[in-house]
């Protein structure tokens, strides 16, 4: 056996090796051949996963563009529902983000999102303290901030901006905040 | 490194006498402690003490590894073909039922197919194999083409055999006489005439095999 032999290997049916079905080619005997398909399907795998990534990369893009939007304005209630120390929960800006109004006192107008910064569990009003609080792990927030007091939490509730006009209550905006 | 080239295997059954010291060596090997990868078979041990020691030939298209369904026999560069690769390995036996020549074996307790794979580790880096080495009649020989024609100017070496419809180029050497003409013998065929009335059921089991396809 010399090298040149070895480079036109003979296959059982007599065939040279280009008229060989495919699936020879997928599983070679030869090592050398096992070894580069081997490394074939790695770079393959390779080109598909970072395709993949760049994809999702892409989509980001295009959610961050719809992010930025600011939401639509919306009635929450008319000031005559609320007495003063009473809360009232709505939704904004979708139907899935729970918000407390609070009314602090005449013209005080406060209101978050009721998801705990935790594990976003709704919050409750106890303004008897001036504060809100998460009955999963006793977490608390400032009433009048919306900051973390006490409990897990350390980011403050979102903040919804409001707008009183002719004795009813809108939401203009979500003001997401850092600790 | 891969075996050098002009360093062939060559396997002389008329010095073969039959002493298994390549057996015993071979089992000595630290890559597969325990388990010979030779077989000494005997022609007809009635008859006659003839013996044939058997090792991989090494094909150019090996059987072994046409058959496997898990692409676990490979062959080296140099035409060495090795044992199954242990992660792929699924010891389904194809291999040993479709060997020619009877080479390779099962190791049911490791389920892995072992054969010889002529002492890759020691031919790789120019040393002969451990039966070439201990056989002291040289039945088996491992050395170039040059040095066997000039040692044993009776004898040739070929390594094209017809198996039924099969034919099959070696790597590894088999010496004849010679001016001997090469005969193929069908290996059913040749069972068949030769056991005839002597065990009806042995011969009834391996001769009505049903045969799939006859082209």
């Amino acid at each position: 056996m010399n090298g040149k032999d070895l480079q036109a290997p003979a296959f059982p049916d007599g065939r040279l090796e280009r008229d060989q079905p495919k699936w020879r080619r997928d599983f070679p005997i030869d090592v050398e051949a096992d070894e580069y398909g081997a490394r074939r399907d790695f770079t393959k795998f390779l080109v598909l996963t970072s395709l993949a990534f760049a994809c999702g990369q892409i989509w980001i893009v295009f959610l961050s563009l719809f992010r930025g939007r600011q939401p639509a304005e919306q009635r929450i209630a008319a000031i005559t529902d609320l007495e003063i120390g009473e809360a009232v929960s709505f939704h904004y800006p979708t139907d899935r983000d729970p918000c407390l109004l609070i009314r602090q006192s005449d013209d005080v107008f406060l209101a978050y999102s009721s998801q705990c910064t935790h594990l976003m569990c709704p919050v409750r009003p106890d303004l008897a303290h001036n504060r809100l609080h998460c009955p999963c792990h006793e977490g608390y927030f400032d009433a009048t901030t919306g900051q973390p007091t006490a409990g897990p939490p350390r980011r403050p509730l979102p903040r919804i901006h409001l707008r009183i006009d002719r004795g009813i209550v809108y939401a203009t905006d979500v003001e997401e905040r850092a600790s | 490194m891969p075996v050098p080239h002009d360093y062939l295997f060559f396997i002389d059954p008329n010095r073969c006498i039959g002493c298994e010291s390549c057996v015993q060596a071979c089992s000595e090997c630290d890559t597969h402690k325990g388990h010979s990868m030779i077989h000494l078979e005997f022609m007809n041990r009635r008859e006659s003490p003839q013996s044939v020691p058997v090792v991989c030939m090494h094909c150019d298209s090996p059987t072994c590894a046409e058959v496997c369904p898990a692409d676990a026999i490979k062959r080296t560069e140099d035409g060495v073909v090795q044992t199954a690769r242990k992660p792929r390995c699924i010891a389904c036996n194809n291999c040993v039922l479709a060997c020619p020549f009877g080479v390779p074996k099962m190791n049911t307790r490791e389920e892995l197919m072992m054969k010889c794979d002529m002492c890759y580790d020691r031919t790789s880096e120019g040393k002969r194999p451990m039966c070439a080495t201990v056989c002291p009649s040289q039945a088996l020989f491992f050395g170039t083409q040059a040095e066997i024609d000039r040692l044993r100017p009776r004898s040739r070496a070929i390594n094209d055999f017809q198996f039924g419809q099969q034919k099959i180029h070696t790597k590894v050497r088999m010496m004849v006489p010679h001016d001997a003409a090469i005969a193929h013998i069908d290996v059913v065929d040749a069972m068949c005439a030769d056991m005839g009335e002597d065990d009806p059921m042995l011969s009834a089991a391996v001769c009505s095999l049903p045969i799939v396809s006859k082209t």
